[in-house]
């Protein structure tokens, strides 16, 4: 796909300079600057609590800048609210959706501006200006549709719409691609080239570099709150992006020796399960691993992986089929059963699943082994030995802050969180891993990491399962890649050389091709 | 370590703050009924601090408050809500005084016969809630309060049983004396206090024990982790089901036992009530003010202690007694909001050092 540049060099459309944002003695944005001109796509790019979502939030009004000044259209503009930027043309996309579910696709655009007639919505102007936006900028939606039944694509398509319909003239887009199929981020490129083309800005948050690369003009580096630069995107590969953001040289590598897989260890067969709606989720699915492998399971968010792997680790019963670990019948066990039997898992959700945010980290450390030798004798903790534990693993898989043995796990950064659930599943180092998108939500200095730990696992001679919605990740690291449709398995392809369209097609329902 | 610590003790400052607020509020109410403050916290100081029997009667009036707080503490620690320590308490009372009243036995046998079949009955009033909320998913809040009354009402039909109630009275019999734990009679005459008894020795043996078993046992330790978030205890394999009911039953028992004090402590009979008598719902203050902390709790049911004892003297000087409840409702309030205190002193901190 090639990139066409809308950008009008000559107009400034948005300019912060030396933006400061301080939370007490926290300094979020430390003399941040922008330029964003007309019809341009700009990538603001850096890790984890970089700043920027400080900075967007900014930018869009709900932070008033400690210092600095914002020109919207070279006017020097303060925003006492998020109201003041939409009326003067900013609108954000954010991450996670804000749509009502049982709404129609009309009615969550025009929610809160409504066009009336007396005391009425005027439904059928309302229609009529929403189909009006979505062809001007070929974004296909059902206007009568309610969002609980449209694709995830469509639900951001919605709100990229609910945006225009307010007016802006600069979007941002926050994360975009987090949940989408390749298909669906093919798409949205296009949409992002059909706004520039009619003179919309673009503001992209991403840590994606293939995509900073495939669509934006300029890309805007911070790195712990402080401003880096601002660098042509042409100019640069993804390799000096991923430099700059971190601050070192990133290896996007995953280095793996070769292995021949061994004895099987996860045997599913013909499992049938039905989700919390008693709709069939699962459909007889076969699916099984041996030692020595990472098997990467792809798919779209809603096929049956989430339901798959809460039957693997007891949280829910299947209503038919078989489980076996290493011929050892584990299916439908309770969670204590199953990890006993030699599953461990890294949860999809780490504060909900993962961790206990209130307890220490150190008691975090020993979820799984409070009751065991040497942590607690005859019913009364150890404290010495919990302790000991949990230096010892803070130092070893690097969480920071150092010292934070004491500390609740939720004081620490999400990146920091998921390491200390990796350092505790890993160290159980049971016969089979489960990782259930384990780099949701980390920055290239942290997937890196959990990278090396699973791949560690798998030299191990131990069996990985990983999940993921992130088509990249499954391919660098899987040794074979299955793919989940509608609750079955549609495809098995080796991870070598794997091709992401043919990956994409599959995912979304293709047969593979021969 | 020193982190903690500063911690523990800003939450004992703001406790106090909330105090020396409920009181300010107090007062207001009492100007405008007409009275002096002055004279009134007087007369509730002078009640409490003049003699040292009155100091006695003061741990009297506070070990069954210190029993419901721990009960209604040890519940908030554990994620549930206890609200029906209230019930506990009074089928506690009345296990007690029934078999205070029924069976004859030597001491050494009697007390700990009544003190531990009334914890045993607020252990089962509990979990027959938490039954409910575990098998049939019914919010516990709602059960407790409903048991709260089922236990009331019982209690009231039991007292006027013609085996246990005394004839021309609205209360039962005395329970025999062997059932009592009172401290010898050279030793309550000596120390002033007709009623003076091992309730608060129990109560403060009892509230360690809470402590141990929430910071340093394994039991402790699941159960916080069910509270705090029953998802990740589950995925780690831990019963969820079972430590609820294991959290509701001990609750329940603390409960059951501050009612077994009362009875064969305090007041050696059980009367009939009008309306709820309020020892369970006194222990939600008593441990809202105690920060949940088991340690916490034997301070503030000490308080809660001296004020319900001082208050019952304010009529001498013809102040309404309500005062102290008007005062012990603006401390909760007050220490709800201990939040806006904190930041108002942060902000108060930060522009001194700004200059």
């Amino acid at each position: 796909m090639g990139k066409v540049s809308h950008m009008d060099e000559g107009t400034i459309v948005i300019r912060m300079k030396d933006i400061v944002k301080k939370f007490g003695d926290f300094t979020a944005n430390d003399h941040i600057n922008l330029t964003v001109h007309k019809g341009e796509v700009h990538a603001i790019l850096g890790e984890n609590g970089a700043g920027k979502s400080t900075m967007m939030n900014v930018l869009c009004g709900l932070y008033k800048p400690t210092s600095g000044q914002i020109f919207i259209n070279e006017k020097e503009v303060q925003f006492s609210s998020p109201k003041d930027a939409i009326d003067i043309g900013i609108g954000m996309v954010h991450q996670h959706f804000m749509l009502i579910q049982p709404f129609t696709v009309t009615e969550n655009i025009i929610l809160g501006m409504e066009p009336v007639k007396g005391l009425v919505v005027d439904k059928e102007t309302a229609r009529k200006k929403v189909l009006e936006l979505s062809e001007r900028y070929n974004m296909k939606v059902d206007p009568d549709a309610k969002v609980e039944d449209i694709s995830v694509g469509m639900q951001q398509r919605v709100e990229i719409l609910k945006v225009l319909y307010r007016g802006a003239d600069t979007l941002i887009l926050d994360e975009p691609t987090a949940s989408l199929t390749p298909q669906e981020i093919e798409g949205l490129m296009e949409i992002i080239e059909n706004l520039t083309a009619d003179g919309k800005s673009v503001i992209l948050i991403t840590h994606k570099l293939k995509e900073i690369t495939a669509s934006s003009d300029n890309c805007t580096i911070i790195r712990q709150g402080k401003y880096i630069r601002t660098v042509k995107v042409d100019e640069v590969n993804e390799n000096d992006l991923a430099a700059m953001m971190v601050g070192r040289d990133v290896n996007f590598k995953v280095e793996k020796k070769e292995m021949t897989p061994g004895e099987l260890v996860l045997e599913v067969k013909n499992i049938h399960a039905r989700d919390y709606r008693g709709v069939e989720i699962l459909k007889g699915l076969n699916l099984n691993v041996r030692r020595g492998e990472i098997v990467g399971l792809a798919g779209v968010d809603g096929n049956g992986q989430t339901e798959l792997v809460e039957i693997l680790t007891g949280l829910r019963k299947a209503e038919a089929g078989e489980v076996t670990l290493l011929g050892k019948d584990v299916y439908n066990k309770s969670p204590k059963k199953t990890f006993e039997s030699g599953i461990s898992s890294i949860p999809a959700d780490r504060q909900k699943h993962g961790l206990i945010l209130e307890f220490s980290n150190e008691d975090n450390l020993i979820l799984q082994h409070f009751e065991e030798e040497p942590f607690s004798s005859k019913g009364i903790l150890n404290r010495r030995a919990i302790r000991e534990h949990a230096t010892d693993l803070i130092e070893k898989f690097d969480v920071r802050p150092r010292g934070s043995e004491g500390a609740p796990a939720g004081t620490l950064s999400g990146g920091n969180q998921q390491k200390v659930i990796i350092a505790r599943e890993v160290t159980n180092d049971k016969e089979l891993l489960i990782a259930v998108n384990p780099t949701r939500g980390l920055d290239v200095g942290a997937i890196e990491f959990v990278h090396k730990y699973l791949v560690e696992q798998r030299n191990k001679n131990r069996a990985v399962l990983l999940v993921s919605f992130e088509l990249d990740e499954i391919m660098s690291l899987s040794d074979r890649i299955e793919v989940i449709f509608d609750g079955q398995i549609t495809g098995s392809v080796p991870g070598k050389n794997a091709d992401e369209k043919e990956l994409g097609f599959m995912m979304a329902g293709g047969k593979k091709h021969e | 370590m020193n982190k903690k610590k500063s911690i523990l003790e800003s939450n004992v400052l703001y406790t106090i703050i909330a105090i020396i607020a409920g009181f300010l509020i107090g007062a207001v109410f009492l100007i405008i009924a007409g009275i002096s403050p002055t004279v009134a916290y007087g007369k509730l100081i002078s009640s409490v601090f003049s003699k040292p029997k009155y100091l006695i009667w003061t741990l009297t009036y506070a070990s069954p408050l210190i029993f419901t707080g721990l009960s209604v503490a040890f519940s908030f620690r554990t994620g549930v809500f206890n609200i029906g320590a209230e019930g506990q308490f009074v089928v506690g009372a009345l296990t007690a005084c029934v078999l205070g009243i029924l069976v004859d036995l030597p001491v050494w046998l009697h007390v700990p016969l009544c003190v531990i079949a009334a914890a045993a009955a607020g252990c089962v009033w509990s979990l027959a809630v938490g039954v409910l909320k575990v098998k049939r998913g019914i919010h516990e809040v709602l059960s407790f309060i409903m048991f709260n009354w089922i236990a009331f009402y019982l209690s009231n039909y039991v007292v006027n049983l013609p085996a246990i109630h005394k004839d021309g009275g609205e209360a039962t019999k005395d329970v025999l004396e062997s059932s009592r734990i009172l401290f010898p009679e050279g030793i309550r005459n000596l120390l002033g206090c007709s009623a003076a008894n091992w309730g608060i020795v129990m109560a403060v043996l009892a509230a360690v024990l809470i402590w141990i078993v929430i910071e340093k046992t394994t039991l402790g330790y699941k159960l916080k982790a069910v509270g705090f978030n029953s998802s990740s205890a589950l995925y780690a394999g831990i019963n969820a089901d079972g430590s609820v009911l294991t959290a509701l039953g001990i609750s329940g028992a603390l409960a059951g036992l501050g009612g077994a004090v009362q009875i064969l402590g305090m007041s050696g009979r059980l009367s009939q009530f009008a309306g709820q008598e309020g020892f369970g719902f006194e222990g939600i203050t008593v441990a809202l003010i105690g920060s949940s902390s088991p340690i916490g709790c034997i301070f503030s049911g000490l308080f809660y202690g001296a004020m319900k004892y001082g208050g019952s003297k304010l009529s001498i000087i013809k102040a309404p007694a309500e005062v102290v409840d008007i005062i012990m409702g603006c401390v909760i309030l007050f220490i709800a909001v201990s939040q806006v205190f904190r930041i108002l002193f942060r902000s108060i901190g930060k522009k001194k050092e700004g200059n």
